[in-house]
C-alpha cells in the first residue's frame, strides 16, 4: 500500500496517517449520532475484514480454495463461550466444585487459546489435504466446515458440552485492565457505550492482522505461498517443501479465524451453530474474491461492501420500496441475496481479479529498450565482454 | 564478465577433485509394461557441460525427473558430490544441490520477475513465519541480502531491467533466462537444464549458448537435455545417447557423432 507520491513526501504521508488515523477515532461518534446499531454494523465489519484477511492467506496468498473457514471462526467462538460463561459449570459437577461461578477466564488467555486451538484445526483440515486442488480441495474444505458445524449442533448428548442448538448464553464480556467492554464506560467525562469500545478493539486487532498480513506478504514465506499458487511443482523445484508450507497457510489463516471468533463469542455474548454455517464461508471467500485475491488492500474492501451493502439495504430497502411502489414487493433478505448473487456476476465479468487487484506490472508497459531487445537478443547475452 | 554471484554459503566441493559431482549407476523406471529407463548410469565431472540426447520418447525426460526427484526410481545409485542422495522428494534434492528448469517453462507467471529468482533462495534462507511478522532486524537484513542477490543473478542472466515486470510477460527468450536465473539463486552444484533451446530461433540460440558457456566458464557444471544435436555438439564435453531407455553411446561428442548405433538411432538402420 505504498503510493508513489506519498513516497517522495513524507510530511503528505504522515498527515494522510494522521487524518485517517483520527476519521477511524472519531467514527463511532459520528455513526452513533444515527443510533447505535450502526456502530454495530460497523463492529461486525471489522469482525468480517479480520476473517477475511485471514482466509485471504488461505485462498489469496497460497490459492487453496477453502470453503470451510466458519469452522475455525466456530472453533473460536465456541472455546471463548466454554471458557467464558457459566455452561460447563452447570453441566459438569467437578467443574462447578472448582468454579462454583461457572469458569470466567481472562482474555489473555481465552484468545491466544482460540488462535491456538483454531490453527490446530487449521493444521488438522490441511493435512489430509494436501494432495488435493482446487475444486477437489474446495469439496472436502466444505465437508470439514459442515462436520465443525453438525459436531456443535450436537454435542449436547449424552454429555451436554455445547448446548446443541440452543446455544450458549450469559457469555462474559471482554474485560481489559478492570474495564468491562459490556457496559457503558465513562472516560475523561464522555460516556463510551459498549459498542464503541467493542469497535476500538477490532479496530486494533483488524489493524494488527493488517500488518501481520501485509509483512507475511514480502517475506520468504508469502513468496514460497504464492509459489506454491503459481505452480506447485516448479515450487518443489526450488527446494520449497510444499507441505510444510501449506499446513503453515492453513494453521495461520485459521488462528485469525479464531481470534474474530472469540470476538464474536464475547461481542454477542450468545453463541449457536446458526451462525456458522456454510453460507458463512460463501460469504467470506465471496469478500476475498470480489475485493481482489491476495491484495490486503482490495480483500479489506470486499469484507468491508459485502458486509455493510446488504445491512444498509435492510435500513433502506423498505422505506425505498414503500416511496416507489407505494407497497413492498420483495422482503429484504430476499433481495439481499439476489444484489448479492448479481453482484457477483457482475463482477466476475467484468473486474474478474477483483475490485482493487494487486498491482499489475507490465501488463500494459512494453518498455522501450525491450523492443530493440528482441530485435538483437544476442546484445543482452551474458559472457559479453 | 563477473563470477555468478553466490551467497555466502558458497556451495563449494569438499570433496576430493576426482569424484565425479553427479554419479548415477544403474537407475531403472517403469510405467507399468513400459520400461522407460533400463540399467541407464552417467557420471558427470565437476565444471563439465554434460549433454544429454536422444531422440523422441527416448528417456531422455524420464532420465531427468528420477534424478531430480520428480518420479521415484525403482532402482539404482545416486550420488552427489561423492554422497549417496535419494531421488524421492523434489525439494530435498533441490537442498541437496540440482537445480533444474523445465522443458515447458514454469515460471511464476503472475509474480515479478524478481520475485520469482527471491523464491529460488528459499532453501539457502532461513526466517519464517514469526521473524517475519515481526520484522526482526534479522529477517530484514536477509530480505535485503535475498533481494539484492537475485538482482545480481538477472543482471548476469541479462534482464535486470524487466526485474519489477510481471514474469509472463517477458519474451519466451528471456522467459527462459528467468528459469535459469531462479534456478542459480538455488546455488546449485549441478545445473539441469532440460531443453533449454525448445522452441528457440537460431538468434535466441546462440545467445542461449553464450549464456551457458559464460555459466560454465564460471564454475557452474551443467547438465543440458537437448534436441537440438548440433547445439549439444558444439558445446558439450561429453554426451551420453538414450534410445528406448538404454545407454547406446557414452563419450566425447565427436566420437558419438561417428557412433553406428546413435547414427542408426537417429535416421535408421541402412538395411531396414
Amino acid at each position: 500500500m505504498q503510493f508513489p507520491s506519498f513516497k517522495d513526501n513524507p510530511l503528505a504521508a504522515y498527515g494522510a496517517t494522521a487524518a485517517i488515523a483520527l476519521a477511524l477515532l472519531a467514527l463511532p461518534f459520528l455513526a452513533g449520532t444515527q443510533g447505535n446499531g450502526w456502530v454495530r454494523i460497523i463492529d461486525f465489519a471489522l469482525l468480517y475484514v479480520m476473517l477475511a484477511l485471514g482466509l485471504n492467506i488461505v485462498v489469496g496468498y497460497a490459492g487453496l480454495l477453502d470453503l470451510g473457514y466458519v469452522a475455525f471462526y466456530a472453533v473460536g467462538a465456541y472455546l471463548y463461550a466454554l471458557l467464558s460463561s457459566p455452561q460447563l459449570a452447570e453441566n459438569f459437577e467437578f467443574i462447578r466444585q472448582m468454579f462454583p461461578d461457572g469458569l470466567h477466564n481472562s482474555i489473555w488467555l481465552v484468545v491466544p487459546l482460540g488462535a491456538g486451538l483454531a490453527a490446530l484445526f487449521g493444521a488438522m483440515l490441511g493435512a489430509p489435504t494436501l494432495r488435493l486442488r482446487g475444486d477437489y480441495l474446495a469439496i472436502v474444505t466444505l465437508g470439514f466446515g459442515e462436520i465443525v458445524r453438525i459436531f456443535l449442533n450436537n454435542l449436547n448428548a449424552p454429555i451436554n458440552i455445547t448446548n446443541g442448538p440452543q446455544g450458549i448464553t450469559n457469555i462474559d464480556p471482554i474485560e481489559i485492565g478492570g474495564i468491562s467492554l459490556g457496559k457503558t464506560q465513562t472516560f475523561f467525562g464522555i460516556e463510551v457505550p459498549s459498542v464503541y469500545l467493542y469497535y476500538y478493539l477490532f479496530l486494533i486487532l483488524a489493524i494488527l492482522i493488517i500488518i501481520v498480513t501485509i509483512r507475511l506478504q514480502d517475506s520468504r514465506l508469502g513468496r514460497a505461498w504464492m509459489a506454491i499458487r503459481e505452480d506447485e511443482i516448479a515450487a518443489k523445484a526450488m527446494g520449497i517443501n510444499t507441505r510444510n508450507v501449506k499446513l503453515l497457510a492453513f494453521a495461520m489463516g485459521a488462528s485469525f479465524g479464531g481470534v474474530a471468533g472469540a470476538m464474536f463469542a464475547s461481542f454477542q455474548g450468545f453463541v449457536s451453530p446458526e451462525s456458522f454455517t456454510l453460507m458463512e464461508s460463501v460469504v467470506i471467500v465471496s469478500m476475498v474474491v470480489l475485493g481482489g485475491m491476495g491484495h490486503a488492500p482490495g480483500v479489506i474492501l470486499g469484507a468491508i461492501l459485502l458486509y455493510a451493502i446488504p445491512e444498509v439495504l435492510r435500513y433502506v430497502a423498505k422505506p425505498a420500496q414503500l416511496a416507489i411502489f407505494g407497497q413492498e414487493l420483495v422482503a429484504p433478505e430476499a433481495l439481499r441475496m439476489l444484489l448479492f448473487g448479481l453482484s457477483m456476476v457482475v463482477i466476475m465479468l467484468y473486474r474478474p481479479a477483483g475490485l482493487w487487484p494487486a498491482r499489475q506490472h507490465g501488463n500494459s508497459v512494453v518498455p522501450a529498450e525491450k523492443a530493440s531487445n528482441e530485435a538483437t537478443p544476442a546484445a543482452t547475452g551474458a559472457g559479453q565482454p | 564478465m563477473s563470477a555468478i554471484p553466490t551467497g555466502m554459503s558458497a556451495s563449494m566441493a569438499t570433496t576430493s577433485p576426482d569424484t565425479p559431482l553427479l554419479l548415477v549407476q544403474g537407475a531403472e523406471k517403469r510405467f507399468g509394461g513400459l520400461q522407460a529407463l533400463s540399467d541407464v548410469g552417467i557420471s558427470i565431472e565437476r565444471g563439465q557441460i554434460y549433454g544429454l540426447i536422444g531422440p523422441n520418447g527416448a528417456g531422455k525426460t524420464t532420465f531427468f525427473n528420477v534424478i531430480t526427484g520428480l518420479y521415484t526410481p525403482d532402482a539404482g545409485r545416486f550420488e552427489l558430490n561423492g554422497k549417496p542422495y535419494s531421488p524421492t522428494a523434489v525439494h530435498e534434492v533441490a537442498k541437496a544441490g540440482i537445480a533444474r528448469t523445465f522443458q515447458n517453462i514454469r515460471l511464476f507467471a503472475e509474480m515479478t520477475v524478481l520475485e520469482n529468482v527471491m523464491v529460488g533462495r528459499h532453501i539457502r534462507t532461513h526466517a519464517g513465519a514469526w521473524a517475519a511478522m515481526l520484522r526482526l532486524s534479522a529477517q530484514r537484513r536477509e530480505e535485503a541480502e535475498i533481494r539484492e542477490r537475485a538482482m545480481q543473478l538477472l543482471d548476469y542472466v541479462g534482464i535486470a531491467r524487466y526485474a519489477p515486470f510481471q514474469s509472463r510477460t517477458l519474451s519466451y527468450g528471456d522467459q527462459r533466462r528467468l528459469e535459469i536465473a531462479r534456478a542459480l539463486a538455488t546455488e546449485p552444484s549441478l545445473l539441469a537444464l532440460d531443453e533449454p533451446a525448445a522452441g528457440m530461433n537460431a538468434t535466441e540460440k546462440l545467445a542461449l549458448r553464450e549464456l551457458l558457456e559464460s555459466i560454465s566458464r564460471d564454475g557452474k557444471t551443467i547438465l543440458l537435455i537437448e534436441h537440438d544435436v548440433k547445439l549439444v555438439m558444439g558445446l558439450c564435453d561429453r554426451v551420453t545417447v538414450l534410445d528406448y531407455g538404454k545407454v547406446i553411446a557414452q563419450g566425447l561428442p565427436d566420437d558419438v557423432k561417428r557412433d553406428k548405433a546413435v547414427i542408426e538411432a537417429y535416421l535408421g538402420a541402412s538395411n531396414e
